[in-house]
């Protein structure tokens, strides 16, 4: 009896300390090169989930929308496998999501691949979107 | 003798039930040459986003609660 006390104790101290982990690095800010990258519409939100340049874009542009996908994918697939989705379901929930929190001025691309600035109006989505 | 009959009964029956199958066949596939080919096109533009075209709308639904939670708790990437 004793035994099993102390084994749920620190099964719930564990995870106590999982969840305190994992919170710590939670609401991170974006990097500036990022976020100066997004409000001067070089890089977009796509309804697949994903970023995308917006024209041409020079290498350090391109090279930071692929690190960003690479993490963004990464976590899509934890996720949705936790969820028990497929990678590309909840990656394109997470663009229907990732494209309405757009701020006016940025760039996002519409279901038919042209991409729009954002404005104070809803953008254009997917009609699955919620 | 009797049996030779009933054979020969059955045997025309059948024979009678072919040809009616045979006309069926011949007017199915006449109909079929008189509807012509079905002529299909490219389109001329390339179609964006096709995988995408199986996504369920209930499945984005159900994981919307926990997609948001995961855009806000990965902020620095989204």
């Amino acid at each position: 009896m004793n035994t099993v006390f102390t084994r749920a104790t620190w099964a719930v101290s564990a995870a106590a300390l999982a969840l305190t982990g994992l919170a710590a690095p939670a609401f991170a800010q974006r990097d500036p090169a990022y976020e100066a990258a997004r409000q001067a519409g070089k890089i977009g939100e796509k309804p697949d989930g994903y970023l995308g340049v917006v024209g041409g874009g020079d290498a350090a542009t391109k090279k930071m929308v692929d690190d960003l996908n690479i993490k963004r994918r990464a976590l899509y697939a934890q996720k949705a496998q936790a969820a028990n989705a497929t990678l590309e379901e909840y990656a394109m929930t997470a663009g229907c999501l990732a494209i309405a929190r757009t701020a006016p001025g940025e760039k996002y691309q519409t279901p038919d691949g042209n991409w729009q600035t954002r404005t104070s109006a809803p953008p254009v989505r997917d009609p699955r979107c919620p | 003798m009797n049996a030779g009959k009933l054979t020969n009964r059955a045997s025309l029956s059948h024979k009678r039930r072919m040809r009616k199958a045979r006309t069926v066949l011949v007017a199915m596939v006449g109909s079929g040459l008189a509807a012509g080919c079905i002529s299909v096109t490219a389109p001329d533009k390339p179609i964006v986003i096709e995988l995408n075209i199986n996504i369920k709308q209930e499945v984005i639904y159900r994981l919307a609660p926990g997609a948001q939670n995961t855009i806000e708790e990965n902020s620095d990437i989204f």
